[in-house]
């Protein structure tokens, strides 16, 4: 990772909720000690099963939960106690919005956008994301994806630093998608440090840079993308996917050192060291046996296999 | 990089944000002016401020004033704060520069503005009957409507910031009812012997009997603003202490 300074950093940060009557009055200790740091120019994606902790960490971030424990650094200040012009250089979208339904979209945007002296332009940014076509009728009215369109607008109004996003796809349509994901990658670019908690692993694999596993309160796990995907430190692992007729069996010459499996028929999956040599001897026996794969895909471990490994394949 | 504009003009456009917001719900509008305007009217057509002094009109204006002030600080501040506390509302607002304390100061603008109009608005109409307000008590009577305000805006604020939005609805509308019929407000307490000393006590009585010393007589009512003083200091430190903002 660049060495430049973080725009966010948390050691050790432990929070408690409660008491809860339903535990005898105890408290339930939410975040035990999650570790973590944006940094500028960067998307640093917390990624977590339902209930792991990443709202919650979020908040404590962004100065709405004050922690009983730990150090949180937002832009070198505390946040619980930050000041207008530390909130004015840190936008953020929550989870549920925080929308008032009575009110018209553009109105609200305007108002928020008078909290700040050099506010985004908000006709420009409005078009930008396309609420421009609903800003007169009330939030009420809208679809979650247009929420969603809207709360983003107004975590950016106030041209931010730092941007702080709860599920930002959540309740997307594919076409908000990709508007909302070239934006995320324009103000990457642009050098904001964007932080996102996010539990669809596909899209933290296509964001972020830096990636926190939050498992049951704590920092289990963190990296780039492709060191979280590399195993034991080698980039051989290689899973090799193809389709063809079903029933087949592989030359005794591949099988020795990979694993073949048909999980469904006619698609096969191959695991292993997979060399060069590997996909030359394959390819010489589907032309020897007439075989012609219909389709034929390679990938590292994917992200999701690292995030279940880590955090245990059980339902909570 | 961007800063955070002055605190006076975040929380005046907040203050004008919301009241606007007020103004433009229907409901709201029924508890701020109809149903203030139908108090007015029943207590002038009927007998029951008889046995004073004073004209009929002259003694349900005050009263119907201080009734407004409970409408719109307490029960529409408070079902409007109740309900942005659910839908996160206020967890936004507070994370952008307008901040927790922009927040509460803007509400309490937009009560005044709020106000502002009804005086206009009832005030006008008590005119138009025939009220004549006692001159020499008219500064008494900002004062007291200033503290009013903030006695009921704080009790608003307490109620929704600790119970869920749908009993903030359902206590602030009974609260509402219950003060208005039996509260001091309109009535005066004396009119309830048995329960005067507890009644005389609340902030709606506080508010009710001072409003009328002022602009009956052109008295400055000092128990009355000392009682709004307490209810809006204690009504404050609770709400601080037990004000949850999600």
């Amino acid at each position: 990772m660049p060495h430049s300074a973080a725009s966010l950093s948390i050691e050790g940060l432990v929070k408690d909720f409660g008491p809860v009557s339903s535990l005898d009055g105890r408290m339930v200790r939410v975040l035990d000690g999650v570790r973590l740091s944006a940094r500028p120019g960067q998307v640093t994606a917390l990624l977590g099963a339902n209930g792991a902790g990443k709202t919650t960490t979020l908040e404590c971030a962004q100065g709405l939960q004050r922690p009983n424990a730990g150090k949180v650094l937002l832009l070198g200040e505390n946040p619980y106690r930050a000041g207008p012009d530390l909130r004015a250089r840190v936008g953020v979208m929550l989870q549920e919005g925080g929308l008032p339904p009575s009110v018209r979209p553009m109105a609200l945007l305007r108002h928020v956008a008078a909290m700040y002296s050099a506010p985004r332009d908000v006709a420009g940014l409005a078009e930008r994301l396309g609420i421009a076509d609903f800003g007169a009728v009330s939030i009420r009215s809208l679809s979650g994806g247009q929420k969603q369109r809207l709360a983003l607008a107004c975590a950016l109004v106030g041209q931010p630093e730092v941007l702080f996003l709860d599920e930002p796809s959540a309740g997307l349509d594919p076409q908000s998608r990709t508007i909302v994901f070239e934006l995320i990658r324009e103000l990457r670019a642009a050098g904001l440090a964007i932080i996102l908690t996010t539990h669809l692993l596909d899209d933290a694999q296509k964001l972020a840079d830096y990636v926190y596993i939050i498992e049951a309160g704590k920092t289990v796990a963190e990296g780039t993308v492709a060191e979280l995907t590399a195993v034991e430190g080698t980039d051989e692992l290689r899973e090799l996917r193809f389709e063809t007729v079903p029933g087949l069996t592989l030359p005794p010459e591949l099988m020795a050192h990979l694993h073949c499996a048909e999980p469904e028929p006619g698609r096969y999956v191959l695991s292993g060291n997979i060399a060069a040599e590997d996909i030359s001897r394959l390819a010489q026996w589907w032309s020897a046996s007439g075989v012609m794969p219909t389709a034929i895909s390679m990938a590292p471990r994917s992200l999701e296999e690292v995030f279940l490994d880590i955090s245990g394949r059980s339902i909570r | 990089m961007s800063t955070a504009t002055p605190l006076a003009s975040r929380v005046l456009r907040h203050g004008g944000y919301e009241a606007a917001a007020m103004l433009r719900n229907g409901e709201q509008l029924v508890l701020a002016i109809v149903l203030p305007l139908l108090v007015l009217a029943g207590l002038v057509l009927t007998p029951l401020l008889d046995g004073y002094a004073a004209p009929r009109i002259d003694i349900a204006a005050p009263g119907v004033l201080a009734l407004c002030t409970m409408s719109t600080a307490f029960t529409g501040q408070g079902i409007a704060t109740g309900f942005d506390r659910r839908y996160g509302v206020l967890r936004f607002l507070s994370t952008t520069p307008l901040g927790k304390s922009g927040l509460i100061f803007g509400k309490a603008c937009a009560v005044a503005v709020v106000l502002a109009l009804q005086l206009v608005v009832i005030g006008g109409t008590a005119l138009l009957m025939g009220w004549r307000p006692d001159a020499g008590g008219l500064a008494p009577a900002v004062l007291l409507l200033a503290l009013g305000s903030a006695a009921f805006t704080a009790l608003g604020l307490l109620v929704a910031g600790t119970l869920r939005p749908e009993a903030t609805l359902a206590v602030t509308n009974l609260v509402w009812i219950l003060l208005a019929a039996a509260g001091g407000i309109v009535l005066p307490a004396t009119q309830l012997p048995a329960a005067e000393p507890i009644v005389g006590l609340l902030p709606s009585a506080a508010l009710g009997d001072g409003l009328r010393s002022a602009l009956i007589e052109g008295q400055f009512n000092l128990l009355s603003c000392v009682l709004l003083l307490i209810w809006a200091a204690a009504a404050s430190l609770a709400a601080v202490r037990w004000f949850k903002w999600s």
